[in-house]
Parts: structure tokens; C-alpha cells; sequence
């Protein structure tokens, strides 16, 4: 029923100049780029520059860029792949990752726990969900061998520390990774700057496909594959490579670089208007992550005593898309746990609303918005 | 929205007459920890109703219900069984959960009026009142379960299945191309997920094991009782006696912890009392009038007199003695089509 999309952390639509840079790999340049003949070989050529735009623009070589099916694989790839390469070299078994990081982390390093005998620490947040350096530094022991902490948090927004992270991770000797998989979109991030050794991107968070991503592996970085197979993606990720949708994240993503001073811009405003209008004219509302180290798109509240899931059915049927921690399609309202992490009531932690704004959201989609919300709120703050 | 048949096709027609249809499926609760979800809303029948909801081209929220769900339809159920009664839970739920809580939320979504799958129909009288018919296929009439509705609810009501019958209703689910053509009638309570009311009960209040002694009309002690919970009036099997003829369960007396029990001839009452009760019209008849009374959802609908009374109650007389009368059971009065009205049966003598 929405007409107003203000979902954009959940995902963008395919900008119509990637899906041109994808159409000629359905049809024209299908070859399988393993191929010797002249098909495989041209197909060959385009990924191949595709890899070679991508690690211009995050700065890096290309060999460290592997691509995925999606972020979540990255993040998967990433936890599993050197985990288990540390096993195979008989290093330590003890891992690290924050309390807020995405599904996508915590249940691969879970499962690492669970099932391969790795021993799983979580690093806390503040009120503001951002991890403390120093909190990483105290819990590094002898046999750590990898920290994952999420560069920008996908329902708080929240930005972390994470080249100083990293700078303290490799004092130590222990690989850190990064699920960037919302900051890439936001930020023209370098591998200089981060000094990751791994970090997952997903495009369809920057207006390319969905269905691929891409994992940053710094050269000599231990890590097997996960996907077992033949030796694409320099034997660390198995599959035909899906030509169409790496052509089309690569694209996307240089468009996301050259294109980042005025997309933050645009967002920004849009996104102060957004917390300062809400914040005024909503009692027992707050906003939830950092209030100003946070992604440049990315509006989160939480509001006393609601249902975060009425919340968002109900806006959807006043015609704005909209998202909550707390949500999910099968009505399930549990509280968030990252705001339970940062400190929330449960009280709180259920009825918590994301704004996400995009690169072509207009401020009268904005104001709409805001018209209705707090009518909305006041409603089903008075249901029995 | 349960992802069944009822309420696709529903969905389905609405939309077709041109209502601007949302779909609204509500999460029940369920026992979790034995990995039994609640029947009504499995995360399959959500599912399910979230692709029926897009294969119709409408909006589909699921709405938690969880909690409310528990304290009032869950605990009830439980409650009645430990004071000795039949509960139908259905009612309660209908009553606070149906025509309560989602009723609100559907209201508080912009909705004008919230419609169901039961097979009932409304009709709106020269006086401006809305009546409540049967609907017409006789197997599926379930305005029984909807006794309690005010002339509020029902002016905000739509009951699109009511004129149909439940050929005709799958036959539609099949024209409509509704992946729940063929799914078969739900028939359970949906919270048992499947399982036997009894072991529920013993897992969710432990205290309904309670032994004593099973008694006949003449006060003769014949056996021992696990648990009044267990047996329901008019049930035979199970009693763990073996006196010379079948005996049945005649009623139940919690003062002594007994269970009655009689012979065939010993069953069957002629009245009965009704307390909470509704009147479909909004206001009780003044003077007692002949109607007929379904003592069950499924018992058949039988001759007698209805006498309002005070205090919400109502006395009903039958010319012969009627079996299975059942305190906790509903009461609902008919006049031919017309359902009147009803109330929860107290008990069989004044």
C-alpha cells in the first residue's frame, strides 16, 4: 500500500544505469569466464574489470576482491573461512565480536561455537550502540584469532571505531573483520584507512542487484573456502561466477564513490529533518544509536510502549514503507536485541521504527512523513 | 487471514466486489517448548497467508497477539476445566480476541470493517438493527459462535461466506486459483496444536489431577476419578468402571470432587440456566417465546422455551429431557434463521 519507500537500509532499487551496465552479460556476453574459447574469454574481460573497479575505488588489489552471493555470504566466508584456516594451522580458537553485529556474523560465529569447538566472546556496547576500543583491546587473549565488528550498524545506524580497532587488532596478530555492508553505501571507504583484513560488502544496499556481494581479503590473509568446488575467485569461493550481477554491483558501486559528496549531503538533511521533527513532536519518543556518528541516511526511534510492528503495518497502509528492529513479516515482536544491548527496557525495545532515506527521496516524501507519524503514534497509543 | 480456505476466499470476494481489502493474520500463543505452533498461526500458515495476500494483490500485516491470547482465552480454558466446566474457548475468543483486540487494531489501521471466513450471515432490519442469520449451507453454520456480538460489531462486520456453502466455497478457492482449495477443514482447538486437551491440561495446570470418587444416582460409590478436567457430560469411554450396563457421565459435583455418573435412561435434562447473556438485538425480550436451542456447535437445534431473566441470565425449558446439556457450553437461541442470542450454560437444575 506504501507509495513512500524509506526502507533503503533494507534495500535500494537497481539504478537504471547499472541495469544497463548489467543487460549485454544476460544475453550478448553469457560465455562462462572459465571457458577457454573466445565466449569464456570475453566474459573472462568483464569480470575481470569489474574486479579491477571495484578495488580501485576501496583501494586495494584486485586478487583481495572476492566475490560473493550477498553480503550475508561475505560475513559467512569471512567468520567460517578463517576460522577454519586457523584450525588447519593450529592456531588458537578464541573469537571476538561485538553484541550488535548483523544475523549474519552472530550466527556463523554461534554456529563456529557450537559446532567446530571455537570459543565465542562478545565485545559490549555503549547507550549509544558503538563498541569502545579499548573493550576490544581487554578481551584479545593469547589465542584470539579473529574479531568481526560491524562498521555501521543496520538498525541503529551507529558507527564504529573501526580503524582504530583495527590498528590495535594487528598490534596483536589477530584479523579483524568488518560487516561494512551498510557503510559501503554511504561512504567511499578505503582499505588504507580501515586497515581491515577482511570486509563484506552487499550491492543491493547501493542501488545494484540483489544476489551479490563482494568480501575484501587483505593478500595472505588465512582463509579456506566455504564453498567447496572449482577454483574461481582465486580457489576461495566456488560457483560460475554471476557475471550480470558483479558487472552490475561494480558499476553501482563506482557510482556510489563518485557520487558519495552529494548523495551524503542530500541524505543528511533529510535525515536531521527527519530525527528533529520527530523527536519535537512525539512525546516518550527517542532516538536510538549515535546522534551524530551514524549513517548519513539512517533515522531509528524508539517509542515508549507501542508495538514496532502495528507501528510499521500501520504506516504502510498511510502509504509509507518503513522498518523496526523489532519487526519482522511473521509478526514475531520480540524486542530489539540490540536495544536490549544498549541498555533499553523491554518496554522500549518493542517499538522501535527505522527511517532510512535514499538518494532520491524528496523532503515533500519527508514532510508527508512526518505529518502522519505522529497521528499514528497517538493512535495506537490509545488501542486498549 | 489463517492461510485456509474460509478466509482466502473471503479475501478473494471482498476484493472482487471492490473493498480495499488488508489482510490481517494474528500470532497466537502456543505451548513452545514442545515445537507444537498454534494451528491458527503456524509460521507455514503465516506464510501462507502472506502469499495468499500477494497472489490477491492485497496488504497483509500480522498482528501479535500473543499475550492477550493467553491470559484471556488460554487461562480461561484452563480455569474452567479446574471449576468443573466444559469451556469452549472459541468464544472467548471470538468475544476478546476476534471482535476485541483485532477488531481495534483493525480499526486503528484505517479499516471501516473487519471481515471473517465464518459461515454467518448479517441482515439489517426496517428498525436499522443488524441481524444475525445462520448461514444457509446447514453443516456450516457457525453464527453459534457468534451469539456474543454487539449490534456495534456488527454493523462493522462483513460475512461474505454466509450465503455459500462449503462446496461452493472451495469451488470459488479453485476458480480464484487459492493454493488452500483443498486443505482440509480445521477442527481442533487451535492452540492444542493437535494434541489430546487433556495432556495440555496436565502440562499447563498440573492441579487438574485430582483424584475422587465416581458416583451414581444413588450416591453408590462405583470407581475413582484421575480429575473431574477429564470428562465432559454425556462421555461414556474412559470412565475405568464396569458396572452391568454403560454409564455416562450425568454432571459433576466440584464440592465433592465427584464425577456423576447414570445409566442411559438417567441422561437428559429438561432446563436449563444461562448466565452472561447476549442479545443479538441489544435489549432482552419481555415475555419467555418458543425457540429452538443449540446446546453445542455441533448438537442439532431442538424445540423449547426461553424465559429472560435478570442479571443477564435466561431459563430454558424442553418438552423432553436433552442430553448433554454442558456447563461452560453455550446456549444460543434461534427462530428459524434468526439467531437471537445466547448465553453460557450455568447448570441443568434452578
Amino acid at each position: 500500500m506504501s507509495d513512500v519507500y524509506l526502507d533503503h537500509a533494507a534495500t535500494t532499487p537497481v539504478d537504471e544505469k547499472v541495469l544497463k551496465a548489467m543487460q549485454p552479460y544476460f544475453g550478448d556476453i553469457f560465455g562462462n569466464p572459465s571457458s577457454v574459447h573466445t565466449f569464456g574469454q570475453r566474459a573472462d574481460a568483464a569480470l575481470q574489470k569489474a574486479r579491477r573497479s571495484m578495488a580501485e575505488a576501496i583501494g586495494c588489489q584486485p586478487k583481495e576482491v572476492i566475490f560473493t552471493s550477498c553480503g550475508s555470504e561475505s560475513d559467512n566466508l569471512a567468520l567460517r573461512g578463517a576460522a577454519l584456516a586457523a584450525r588447519e594451522q593450529g592456531k588458537g580458537t578464541h573469537i571476538l565480536i561485538s553484541e550488535v553485529e548483523h544475523h549474519a556474523v552472530t550466527h556463523t560465529a554461534q554456529q563456529l561455537e557450537r559446532s567446530f569447538g571455537f570459543e565465542l566472546d562478545y565485545i559490549p556496547v555503549d547507550k549509544h550502540g558503538e563498541v569502545d576500543p579499548e573493550s576490544v583491546a581487554e578481551r584479545i587473549r593469547p589465542d584470539t584469532i579473529l574479531v568481526s565488528i560491524i562498521h555501521a550498524n543496520n538498525e541503529i545506524g551507529t558507527l564504529n571505531p573501526i580503524s582504530k580497532i583495527s590498528t590495535l587488532c594487528r598490534e596483536r596478530d589477530v584479523l579483524i573483520h568488518t560487516d561494512a555492508v551498510q557503510g559501503a553505501a554511504h561512504f567511499p571507504l578505503k582499505m588504507d584507512d580501515l586497515k581491515v583484513d577482511m570486509l563484506s560488502i552487499g550491492a543491493h544496499k547501493f542501488y545494484g542487484p540483489k544476489g551479490v556481494g563482494a568480501l575484501y581479503v587483505r593478500e595472505g590473509t588465512p582463509l579456506i573456502p566455504v564453498q567447496t568446488g572449482g577454483s574461481q575467485e582465486f580457489g576461495k569461493r566456488a560457483a560460475t561466477e554471476n557475471l550480470p550481477f558483479i558487472v552490475g554491483m561494480a558499476e553501482a558501486l563506482q557510482m556510489a564513490y563518485e557520487e558519495a559528496d552529494q548523495r551524503l549531503k542530500h541524505t543528511q538533511k533529510l535525515r536531521d529533518r527527519v530525527i528533529s521533527n520527530v523527536l519535537g513532536a512525539i512525546p516518550d519518543s527517542t532516538l536510538t544509536g549515535h546522534p551524530e556518528r551514524r549513517l548519513p541516511n539512517h533515522a531509528s526511534f524508539a517509542f515508549q510502549g507501542l508495538d514496532g510492528n502495528l507501528l510499521v503495518s500501520a504506516l504502510d497502509v498511510e502509504g509509507f514503507a518503513c522498518s523496526s528492529g523489532s519487526a519482522c513479516k511473521t509478526g514475531n515482536p520480540e524486542p530489539s536485541s540490540v536495544l536490549l544491548s544498549m541498555g533499553y527496557d523491554r518496554g522500549w525495545a518493542k517499538g522501535s521504527l527505522r527511517v532510512t532515506v535514499g538518494k532520491d527521496t524528496h523532503q515533500n516524501e519527508v514532510d508527508a512523513f512526518l505529518d502522519v507519524l505522529p497521528l499514528v503514534v497517538k493512535r495506537l497509543r490509545e488501542l486498549p | 487471514m489463517s492461510g485456509g480456505v474460509d478466509s482466502s476466499v473471503t479475501a478473494a470476494l471482498l476484493k472482487e466486489q471492490g473493498y480495499q481489502v488488508i489482510g490481517m493474520t494474528l500470532r497466537l500463543w502456543s505451548e513452545e517448548h514442545l515445537g507444537l505452533d498454534n494451528r491458527c498461526c503456524t509460521t507455514d500458515a503465516v506464510g501462507d497467508a502472506r502469499t495468499i495476500a500477494g497472489q490477491l494483490q492485497i496488504p497483509h500485516y500480522t498482528v501479535d497477539a500473543k499475550q492477550i491470547f493467553h491470559d484471556t482465552v488460554v487461562s480461561a480454558f484452563i480455569e474452567g476445566y479446574q471449576k468443573g466446566i466444559t469451556p469452549n474457548p472459541c468464544l472467548t475468543c471470538n468475544r476478546h480476541i476476534r471482535w476485541g483486540f483485532m477488531y481495534q487494531r483493525a480499526r486503528a489501521l484505517g479499516a471501516d470493517y473487519m471481515a471473517t471466513g465464518h459461515y454467518a450471515r448479517l441482515h439489517e432490519n426496517q428498525n436499522g438493527k443488524v441481524q444475525l442469520l445462520k448461514g444457509v449451507d446447514p453443516d456450516k453454520d457457525q453464527s453459534y459462535v457468534l451469539y456474543m456480538l454487539s449490534q456495534d460489531d456488527l454493523r462493522h462486520t462483513l460475512l461474505p461466506l454466509g450465503g455459500y456453502t462449503k462446496k461452493e466455497v472451495r469451488r470459488m478457492a479453485e476458480e480464484f486459483q487459492l493454493p488452500a482449495a483443498q486443505r482440509p477443514d480445521s477442527q481442533d482447538l487451535c492452540f492444542l496444536g493437535g494434541d489430546d486437551y487433556r495432556d495440555f491440561l496436565l502440562r499447563n495446570q498440573p492441579a487438574v489431577h485430582h483424584p475422587g470418587p465416581i458416583l451414581d444416582t444413588e450416591g453408590q460409590k462405583l470407581g475413582e476419578h484421575p480429575g473431574l478436567a477429564f470428562f465432559t457430560i454425556g462421555q461414556r469411554k474412559g470412565l475405568g468402571i464396569s458396572p452391568p450396563r454403560p454409564h455416562y457421565v450425568l454432571g459433576k459435583d466440584p464440592e465433592r470432587n465427584a464425577l456423576l455418573v447414570g445409566t442411559r435412561d438417567e441422561l437428559g435434562e429438561t432446563s436449563l440456566q444461562a448466565r452472561d447473556v447476549h442479545w443479538v438485538s441489544g435489549s432482552a425480550p419481555d415475555a419467555p417465546f418458543q425457540a429452538e436451542i443449540k446446546i453445542r456447535y455441533t448438537a442439532p437445534a431442538r424445540e423449547g422455551v426461553v424465559t429472560p431473566q435478570p442479571d443477564q441470565k435466561a431459563e430454558v425449558q424442553f418438552p423432553e429431557p436433552l442430553r448433554d446439556i454442558t456447563p461452560g457450553q453455550a446456549a444460543v437461541f434461534y427462530q428459524e434463521e434468526v439467531c437471537l442470542g445466547g448465553g453460557i450454560i450455568q447448570g441443568t437444575s434452578p
